[in-house]
């Protein structure tokens, strides 16, 4: 059989690319950042309708721009970018050949259908049912037909994944483990096998009653099975962005994870307990008891927040270290001071850590304490949290490793430079303050998903305080910001991508796998002790160590604070 | 090796850790069994916990219940003309109904200060939130589940329900009070 073999090496990177898997993970990434320019635009009509002096959509033009900002934000713009990943992790990290390319580019139109379908039956306008779609409040069956479809072109390509790794190990090239990044990949797609299976557990039937087939869903079977894909798919992003920071952190200072044994540790963690924290939403629900609520949110006994604490030290630690050895050694932040923060890629892995931990991670976990989600459950803190995880943790990491693969992937030079700088900024920031003051106006119970907050017209109207309607006022504000950041990297890359000066591979040809793929580096041990004489107090990374002890101390305030608040509402039993 | 190649050491799980990840991975994982031990603490210790009792039940059922309180407390009516809501003033201790339906919370309740009451919590056609305001006590309603919980107001005044959860077109037309005395 005549399997395409070709290769080439990426003459700034190092990089060995396998041609048909660079056109996939091209074209992916392609898809995927029109999604988030779809998402995008929908973003203004949302945000500038919840800032209530200014409320510029009807009421059901908002429920239904909403629901497409959810979907395309949430599901096509991510699992988009993460199939790309996805193969660059196999066979780009491997030096491998993609098993199977057909059936990738089977996985990728049937995607492209089902994310087209779902996006018609929201546009048809009897399916604003939101990104939950809870039953038994049914959308037009075109709405499930999408998202299963979608789903099986995405479980084709998380085959193809593993099908990569078979490959890579049969031939050979690579000697030892996987590297980290691509073990955050196995991961991620783990977890993305589970999630889809929950997703077609649920969503079948839900098709089938919306063609009238099944006569009832149970509304509490619904959203717990439902959110077993819901949130796990949050979590395929949570494994794809750690990967993507570590990679963020061996690409631009050429960084080693700390302790190998500690990172890959903290991503088995994940693939065990992180899929429980599904039941985050079923705090307020009835019907479940308090144990099954406490051992499942605390993804049992808080197992996965620790993973999370273990990456949010030891990726900056990891750079840290790196900073250290080439001699930026002194005190305790010469490190951070001298990092390149004008490098588009680094600045935006290193906002997306810090915000990621310090805005999504502690308010996750708040929403996820049993009697604290009491006073937070369905408010529009909810969004404020996954602002700060998927828009700024997520998207803000894909973004920085964007700005890496327009010169490696697509061969083009990042155009209007100086403007790049800036970008991850622009929508860090912006984004952050979105999310800080969604909290805000969560905090003072003002409702998510709801049209109007003034009760207009209303003989029961409720008069919330004047500091909620602040609160929305600058999440509108930071919203824009934001957006400007998000324009800003869609000109980037779609200018550099289709107009950027190409870059010219001197001597570029194609050879065969073996030759292509060159003799396997030989793994060169370290030298014990490389590491004495940096850092301070016996550790190699102080700097880090207080930076994760000033987090420490702000998620304990937050929570006990959250505590405080309890007490005083209403007791309830 | 950076954290894109294979780890130098074949063995990377006989590599020792360094003593900063060692320090973070006990102060986190003991941070971590606190958290977790804060909700069974708080479920014998403190006063905001939701009950586990909930009962499977039909809309009409829940309904007929509801009426017959109406029907037994009932202290007089609220709202636009053509659209009077019932206020009920149900004794301490009592079983209480709450309605939820599109787009409507059913009846308005008047409650006691200092007094406990069992709430019963169902929506008779999709999902709703129950989101009392501006105490920010929030619970999802659901159809065919007769939530029941015992509630203690705690201060004098008038009390806003609104829907927090999603549920359709008039979603944000959802909304009543509560009185407290």
């Amino acid at each position: 059989m005549a399997i395409n073999r070709n290769f080439r090496t990426c003459p700034s990177s190092g990089l060995v690319f396998h041609e048909p898997a660079e056109k996939l993970i091209r074209w992916n990434a392609v898809v995927a950042v029109v999604f988030l320019l779809v998402g995008g635009i929908l973003a203004i009509g949302v945000t500038l309708t919840r800032w209530q002096a200014v409320h510029m959509l009807d009421a059901s033009a908002f429920y239904q721009v909403l629901t497409a900002h959810g979907l395309n934000m949430l599901v096509f713009w991510i699992i988009f970018f993460e199939i790309a990943v996805l193969y660059f992790a196999s066979s780009t990290l491997l030096r491998c050949r993609l098993a199977t390319p057909g059936m990738a580019w089977t996985g990728f139109w049937l995607m492209i259908l089902g994310a087209l379908m779902n996006n018609y039956s929201v546009i048809r306008g009897d399916s604003s049912v939101m990104f939950t779609s809870y039953a038994p409040m049914g959308a037009h069956p075109t709405f499930y037909l999408g998202l299963i479809l979608f789903a099986v072109g995405a479980l084709i390509a998380c085959f193809v994944f593993f099908g990569t790794l078979v490959v890579a190990k049969n031939e050979r090239t690579y000697v030892g483990s996987v590297s980290l990044v691509t073990f955050g990949a196995i991961t991620a797609a783990i977890i993305a096998v589970f999630t889809i299976a929950s997703g077609a557990i649920i969503l079948i039937p839900t098709l089938l009653w919306s063609l009238g087939l099944i006569e009832h869903i149970d509304s509490l079977m619904y959203r717990t099975i439902w959110w077993g894909f819901g949130h796990s798919s949050q979590q395929i992003n949570v494994a794809a962005h750690v990967a993507l920071w570590y990679a963020g952190a061996a690409i631009v200072f050429g960084a080693k994870p700390m302790s190998e044994k500690v990172s890959r540790a903290a991503f088995l963690l994940y693939i065990l307990f992180l899929q429980l924290a599904s039941a985050h939403h079923l705090l307020a629900d009835p019907g479940l008891t308090s144990n099954w609520k406490i051992f499942n949110t605390s993804y049992a006994m808080y197992l996965a927040v620790l993973a999370s604490m273990v990456h949010g030290l030891t990726v900056p630690g990891s750079i840290e270290v790196a900073q250290r050895l080439k001699g930026y050694n002194n005190g305790l932040f010469e490190w951070l001071r001298k990092a390149p923060w004008g490098n588009p890629a680094f600045a935006g892995i290193f906002l997306s850590i810090i915000i990621f931990g310090f805005l999504g991670g502690i308010s996750g976990v708040m929403m996820g304490t049993e009697q604290l989600n009491l006073i937070i459950h369905n408010t529009i803190y909810v969004p404020g949290h996954f602002h700060a995880t998927v828009a700024t943790g997520t998207t803000l990491a894909f973004m920085a490793v964007t700005y890496f693969l327009i010169p490696t992937l697509f061969r083009r030079k990042i155009m209007f430079e100086p403007l790049a700088k800036y970008q991850p900024y622009l929508f860090g920031i912006g984004m952050a303050g979105v999310s800080l003051f969604m909290m805000g106006a969560g905090t003072l119970g003002v409702p998510r998903r709801h049209w109007d907050i003034s009760f207009a017209g209303n003989v029961f109207g409720y008069e919330f305080p004047g500091a909620a309607w602040l609160m929305m006022g600058l999440t509108g504000v930071s919203a824009l910001i934001a957006f400007a950041g998000g324009a800003l990297y869609l000109a980037i890359t779609v200018g550099s991508v289709f107009f950027g000066q190409k870059i010219e591979t001197p001597g570029f040809k194609h050879v065969s796998a073996r030759e292509g793929v060159g003799a396997v580096p030989a793994a060169a041990p370290d030298t014990p002790g490389a590491h004495a004489g940096i850092g301070a107090w016996g550790m190699v990374a102080p700097g880090t160590f207080v930076l994760a002890l000033v987090f420490l101390a702000s998620f304990v305030l937050y929570y006990f604070v959250n505590w405080k608040y309890l007490s005083t509402v209403w007791p309830l039993k | 090796m950076s954290a894109i190649l294979p780890p130098s050491e074949r063995v990377w799980w006989k590599q020792p850790l360094d003593r900063v990840e060692l320090i973070w991975i006990v102060i986190a994982l003991v941070w971590c069994l606190i958290m977790f031990f804060m909700m069974p603490y708080w479920h014998v210790y403190g006063k905001q916990n939701l009950a586990n009792e909930a009962f499977r039940t039909t809309p009409a059922e829940f309904l007929k219940k509801t009426e017959a309180m109406i029907a037994q407390h009932k202290v007089r009516e609220e709202g636009a003309q053509g659209q009077k809501v019932p206020v009920v003033a149900p004794p301490a201790g009592s079983d209480v109904y709450l309605v939820a339906r599109l787009w409507q919370w059913y009846p308005i309740l008047e409650l006691e200060s200092g007094k406990s009451y069992r709430i019963h919590l169902m929506s008779m056609d999709w999902l709703h939130g129950f989101s009392l305001q501006p105490e920010n006590i929030n619970i999802e309603v659901h159809p065919g589940y007769d939530h029941v919980l015992t509630v203690t107001p705690t201060h004098k005044g008038t009390y806003s329900i609104i829907c927090n959860e999603y549920c359709g077109i008039n979603h944000h037309t959802m909304i009543s009070k509560l009185y407290v005395k």
